[in-house]
């Protein structure tokens, strides 16, 4: 230090001490509070300051000895320059691609569900886990992978971990993308159900999709911010137009539907959407949706900021017993599988292997892209966190829970939420659902319909509140617009998967564009999803009940793929002593993962173990309880228990071969046997100037 | 008059910058790289440049939960 300014000297030596303070007082306020309301300032001041000393220490100190970037060695994006794929990029510019590519309805949903223990342990896990687990994996696999010309994470899997881990990657990203997408299809059938309003608006994104993806191609050809704007303007007057629909006899029939119907809408929908040019439908509806998308969260977060409102949610409740209604089971492990995305999301290591490493004009900015983008990412969750967490928990409850767990009659539904502890009247909800412009909230289950509430509860009192149901319906289609092009995006990339695995047997079934295997790809595909997707609806328990907790063991099983083959990694650059970083949360994941499979494959609770519940129905129709039509529909239902239950044995043996194959691996190479050599690709010093 | 120009300047690369994010600016790009690394050859022109950029974007993950 060569001037030592007062000002100088104290952001040198106080700044980080009074942030680390201010974060331990914030944290310890949250976490002490008892009996009364909390601010959801409280909640921001802590995650900030966590993710900034996150960032600051723990990302520096993997950046310098754990990975030892190197500023002086040319990427991928400088050595191998096409100006298409490999592009050296401005940082700012990466963090953004990246971060939009991350972010989808996953850090909303995960943290909405897992409100129903009280919002403490869910913002707990989403710091932790953010911090030591999931920016650490998008960070570290991140910067393997910029090692490697940008290899995806399956290739390194099978480069590192040879042919057996290789396989269990490839398939498990396979399963997870079927059982993301019908359980991300359930959550916009439930927000659509019986909502005119919701399903024209809906609805209308698909046309105004089609018509930017006319635009752009034929009639302003590349014109990307203008053509966003455009169906932007568009996509508002759909949100707007909705209540006039709604609002007419003839016309809000035609928008008025069951869950099962939507169910099979959404089906015949995903599989016409992967079969039709990309830039139709999927590139245009990708550009709206992240356009929407960055600005939402945007608003969001400045709404509440100037809001600041309280959370009316306790810190704990009664339900970390098991006993919840939103989905069952006890708060370990099921709140580490529930948050999912906004704590740690095996689905990031894709994003940070293949696309983004293409990218980056220097080594050292995966520091801030990789951990820098999650920590916003998290960030995400601990709003929809704050969002759930604002509504009365009457309220929360009333629209979360099933109505086979509840009462489908709204009297009863109520008289049991209220049982519980949390008062809520038949009133107060109709009220409600009148004000946001729906005919009932009761039972509106999957996440989103009370995220929506939350949201424009927040937005109302923020930006004006006589808009209420016209931000509920923005909220709504804001979550299904990203929703649908995951649909879409996933149902096509799944189909490329499944091509280039047939293709291994058939040749031709690889060409991607031959139009037999396209069509029979896809059906496929859209079959496997829509299986999930409409059980889901007919399903007494809500369907979320058993798809999320899947989805979630499913989601963190790839997290820990993606942190076995970073610490055989590590462990083969020589630096197996730092080893831990990568190693403890993935030890940390295969207990939470196993814990949670294994609990949902033998629990004896009727609403966690698949099994015992195939059984309870089975006892049933023996013992004659069940009669006429109902046997065969809960005969369904057994075979859906038991297909659950084959798929949760099945993630749990897919991950335990790929940790045990990592850590024989790693062993050996300890021992100075024989292992699949490091695939890095060799030193050459950059050329570029400092960026 | 100085602050002015600053204002000026901050919204030229704001401008930029949200070109190139959302990838407005992927032909003048194309263009640019093009020139250096192909010269001599013609170019696509826009409208053939950006099919064939959105024929490639998309084969492939791309977008997370």
């Amino acid at each position: 230090m060569t001037t030592a300014t007062p000002i100088a000297f104290a952001t040198r030596y106080l700044m980080w001490p009074l942030i680390a303070l201010l974060g331990a007082g914030a944290l310890g306020g949250i976490a002490f509070n008892r009996g009364e309301s909390i601010n959801s300032l409280w909640l921001i001041v802590a995650a900030i300051c966590v993710y900034a000393l996150g960032y600051r220490f723990y990302s520096a100190f993997i950046a310098a000895k754990v990975l030892a970037l190197d500023a002086t060695r040319a990427t991928p994006a400088e050595r191998l320059a096409d100006g298409r794929d490999f592009i050296p990029t401005h940082r700012w510019i990466v963090f953004g691609h990246h971060f939009a590519a991350i972010a989808g309805p996953g850090p909303l949903v995960g943290p909405t569900l897992a409100a129903q223990f009280g919002y403490l342990p869910g913002t707990l896990w989403i710091l932790i886990g953010a911090v030591l687990g999931g920016c650490v994996q998008d960070f570290v696999i991140l910067f393997c992978s910029i090692r490697r010309n940008g290899r995806s994470l399956g290739q390194m899997a099978r480069d590192e971990l040879g042919a057996i881990g290789g396989a269990a990657a490839l398939v498990g990203v396979l399963a997870i993308m079927i059982i993301l997408i019908a359980v991300l299809g359930l959550v916009v059938v439930n927000a659509m159900r019986h909502s005119p309003w919701a399903t024209s608006t809906v609805a209308a994104t698909i046309p105004i999709a089609m018509l930017i993806g006319l635009y752009m191609r034929n009639i302003r050809p590349g014109r990307v911010i203008e053509g966003s704007l455009l169906g932007f303007s568009l996509l508002l007057l759909a949100v707007f137009g909705g209540q006039w629909i709604d609002a007419s006899e003839t016309l809000r029939t035609w928008f008025d539907y069951d869950g099962p119907p939507l169910a099979l809408m959404i089906i015949v929908y995903g599989f016409i959407a992967a079969v039709l040019p990309v830039w139709l439908l999927l590139a245009p509806r990708d550009y709206l949706s992240t356009f929407m998308k960055i600005g939402t969260i945007f608003l969001l977060a400045m709404a509440i900021l100037v809001l600041r409102p309280e959370l009316q949610m306790p810190a704990l409740t009664q339900f970390i017993d098991g006993t919840g209604p939103v989905f069952g089971g006890k708060i370990f492990p099921f709140v580490f599988i529930t948050i999912a995305c906004g704590a740690i999301s095996g689905f990031h290591a894709l994003i940070s292997s293949g696309t983004t490493p293409k990218l980056l004009m220097n080594e050292k900015d995966a520091r801030f892209i990789g951990y820098g983008a999650m920590a916003m990412e998290s960030f995400v969750a601990i709003m929809a966190m704050i969002a759930a967490c604002v509504l009365e928990p009457g309220i929360y409850f009333a629209i979360n829970s099933p109505a086979g767990l509840v009462g489908a009659q709204a009297a009863q539904a109520v008289a049991t939420i209220s049982g519980w502890g949390y008062p809520v009247t038949v009133e107060q909800m109709q009220t409600l659902a009148q004000q946001m412009g729906e005919s009932s909230l009761f039972a509106r289950t999957g996440g989103a319909p009370s995220l929506a509430v939350g949201m424009a509860s927040i937005f109302a009192s923020a930006f004006g509140s006589s808009l209420l149901a016209v931000w509920y319906h923005f909220a709504i289609m804001f979550e299904a617009l990203f929703i649908l092009t995951t649909v879409d995006a996933g149902t096509r990339v799944a189909r490329f998967m499944l091509q280039d695995l047939l293709g291994n047997i058939v040749p031709a079934m690889g060409r991607t564009s031959w139009y037999p295997s396209v069509f029979l790809c896809s059906g496929l595909v859209v079959l496997g999803w829509g299986y999930f997707l409409y059980n889901g609806t007919i399903d007494p328990l809500g369907g979320i009940n058993s798809l999320w907790p899947l989805f979630g063991i499913a989601n963190q099983m790839l997290a820990a793929i993606a942190l076995c083959v970073a610490t055989a990694i590590i462990v083969k650059s020589g630096r197996a002593r730092y080893a831990w970083v990568t190693a403890a949360p993935l030890v940390w994941l295969v207990i939470v993962t196993s814990a949670a499979a294994w609990e949902k494959l033998f629990s004896p609770e009727l609403r966690i173990g698949f099994l015992v519940h195939a059984d309870d129905l089975k006892a049933q129709i023996a013992s004659g309880s069940i009669t006429g039509d109902a046997v065969a529909q809960t005969e369904r239902l057994i075979f859906n228990d038991q297909l659950d239950a084959a798929l949760t044995a099945f993630f749990l043996i897919v991950s335990w071969i790929v940790v045990i194959e990592t850590a024989r691996i790693c062993l050996a190479f300890l021992r100075g046997k024989q292992t699949p050599a490091v695939s890095e690709t060799p030193y050459e010093p950059t050329q570029l100037a400092e960026g | 008059m100085e602050s002015l120009l600053k204002v000026k300047q901050a919204g030229i690369a704001a401008w930029a910058a949200l070109r190139e994010l959302s990838g407005d600016d992927a032909f003048e790009r194309y263009l640019q790289h093009h020139a250096v690394a192909h010269p001599g050859e013609a170019p696509l022109d826009r409208t053939a440049f950006f099919r064939e950029e959105q024929k490639r974007k998309w084969d492939g993950v791309r977008r997370c939960c």
